[in-house]
């Protein structure tokens, strides 16, 4: 069987100018390999600057891999083509403030991906995006609203129905789930969780929080330097990490993990 | 049957019209904005609403004082000038030149300066840095000597001292909307709204433009006030608008020669030209204001 989305020699190289002519080439991701089927999730851990949102760019396209290829479904996405990615791999930001345009209303936010990426008329376009709202908890009233009318998780929903609404296969939450507080956050992950079930998605968890991390994911990748340091289940290893880098990790975050 | 309606409000306002509540609030900036908008007004009709033609000439009533001295003539509200001209109409006739000079001169600097602005931030390297300042230069020298050379190359003209100020209004609207647009294009919305394979222009129709509009709007009303200072100066040392205009710069150095005689020659102009300038300053303040107020995305 052909795994959903499959990742292979994935890196990246900054090249940054020092003097004249010269530069110095600095490598934010050294190859990495994955990959993950639908109905799952993978989580991938570090701290800063250590390449998981590199990871998240490139694979929805932001930034071009210096080498490697990204399959789908056997197929391999081209960069650059954002039309044939998009429909496919979508992605949640860090911050909810910014990623809604402040001077659309949600109608216009979850048109726009709709009007540039399909072929639908408006009365079907309205109707899909009511349907989506209401899929992640809001109502089809909201769509009039202006994005600074709503609180931080209620942003966060919006994004998500922005992510969701292309029907895409995996989508990537890039520390989504940390500027909200512990019990939004809650609700969120069961949304998300609930949303996967329907949809078949695919999830790309990137966080530092090992307790969202355990009880959202199937497989984990923990990431240091831009190398990978150990790749599994999720429930292996973090009860058995054989790695120190992955037991720092626990044991910086292990009154998380223990009062839950 | 359920409500299906749960909110009462009806309105929701965008952030344009938040911006407007807010500057709604300041009574003296509405005040500024009315007489704004009455400047305004008076720019485009004043060739009907004045009493007399502004070129006309009353041979019997030269030099003659506003209405409430003793010697005034109620006809003729604010006087005449030494040709006999109502100065009440002169001036009326004169906010087209002054003050809808001003207003056409920073909208077509604007455009331009959009324009080269956004450019050069959807530009990178040579292009950009080349686009963001080649019009530089002009910023170093002031806008008055810049007219005075543009005048002594092209003749003494209104038209001219127009030109002059167009250029050298751009410059400003280059940079401010070339930070603006690199500032928002950092956000993440753009992004998104980039990888749903939207178009650069589309992103600077609907992701950029929209959010900046303001900003350029506030820095218009500020340029606009030193249009009519540029072009009142230019009248008065007689680069600009030639006498027989009843330009208010211009009339200003008519009456100066009289002052001792007519002082009301040169208190209206005056006057006018303080109020023109106050009025749209406090308008901008008050943009900027409000801005500011609004709550930060």
């Amino acid at each position: 069987m052909v795994a959903l989305l499959k990742v292979t020699n994935l890196s990246k190289e900054y090249k940054q100018r020092e003097y004249f002519f010269q530069h110095k080439v600095s490598t934010a991701l050294y190859p990495i390999n994955f990959s993950i089927d639908a109905y799952k999730t993978l989580a991938i851990v570090g701290d800063s600057g250590s390449g998981k949102s590199t990871i998240a760019k490139m694979l929805v396209g932001a930034e071009k891999p210096t080498t490697g290829e990204v399959e789908l479904n056997g197929q391999i996405l081209e960069v650059g083509n954002f039309k044939q990615r998009c429909q496919h791999i979508r992605m949640i930001f860090q911050d909810s403030s910014t990623t809604l345009n402040p001077s659309l209303t949600v109608h216009q936010l979850l048109d726009e991906p709709l009007k540039l990426n399909t072929s639908l008329n408006e009365l079907e376009r309205a109707q899909l995006i009511s349907e989506t709202l209401q899929k992640v908890g809001l109502l089809s009233d909201h769509m009039n609203f202006y994005p600074h009318m709503f609180s931080g998780g209620q942003k966060q929903r919006i994004s998500l129905a922005r992510a969701i609404i292309l029907k895409p296969q995996v989508i990537i939450l890039d520390e989504a789930l940390a500027s909200l507080d512990p019990s939004l956050r809650s609700q969120m992950i069961n949304l998300l969780l609930d949303i996967q079930e329907q949809m078949g998605l695919a999830f790309i968890l990137i966080s530092h929080n090992l307790g969202i991390v355990k009880h959202f994911s199937d497989q984990i990748m923990v990431l240091s330097e831009g190398k990978v340091v150990e790749q599994g289940d999720t429930i292996e290893v973090l009860s058995k990490p054989k790695q120190k880098y992955t037991k720092k990790l626990i044991m910086s975050q292990q009154f998380q993990l223990f009062s839950r | 049957m359920a409500r299906e309606n749960i909110y009462q409000e009806e309105e929701f306002p965008s952030p344009l019209m938040q911006l407007w509540y807010n500057f709604k609030k300041n009574p003296m900036v509405m005040l500024a904005f009315g007489s704004y908008l009455a400047l305004a007004i008076l720019a485009i009709f004043s060739p009907i609403l004045t009493p007399f033609s502004s070129s006309q000439s009353h041979l019997e009533y030269i030099l003659l004082p506003p209405a409430w001295n003793d010697d005034g003539n109620v006809s003729f509200l604010l006087g005449t000038d030494k040709l006999g001209r109502d100065i009440l109409s002169m001036l009326m006739h004169g906010a087209s030149f002054t003050f809808g000079l001003s207003f056409i001169i920073v909208i077509i600097s604007a455009v331009i300066g959009v324009l080269i602005g956004s450019l050069s931030a959807l530009t990178s390297g040579f292009k950009s840095s080349f686009l963001n300042h080649f019009l530089d230069v002009i910023l170093s020298i002031p806008s008055l000597l810049l007219a005075i050379v543009i005048v002594a190359i092209l003749g003494i003209g209104l038209s001219n001292t127009v030109l002059a100020i167009i250029i050298v209004l751009i410059p400003q609207f280059i940079h401010i909307t070339k930070n603006e647009v690199k500032k928002e294009f950092s956000k993440d919305y753009v992004l998104a709204s980039k990888l749903d394979g939207a178009s650069p222009l589309r992103l600077l129709r609907y992701s950029i433009f929209p959010n900046i509009i303001e900003r350029v709007i506030t820095q218009a009303t500020l340029a606009q006030s030193a249009a009519i200072l540029d072009i009142a100066a230019l009248g008065f040392l007689g680069l600009g608008a030639p006498s027989e205009i009843p330009e208010w710069g211009a009339m200003l150095s008519n009456g100066v020669d009289l002052f001792y005689i007519a002082p009301w020659t040169v208190y209206f102009p005056g006057l006018a030209i303080l109020f023109t300038v106050i009025a749209t300053n406090l308008v901008g303040e008050g943009l900027r204001h409000a801005l500011k107020q609004r709550k930060v995305y």
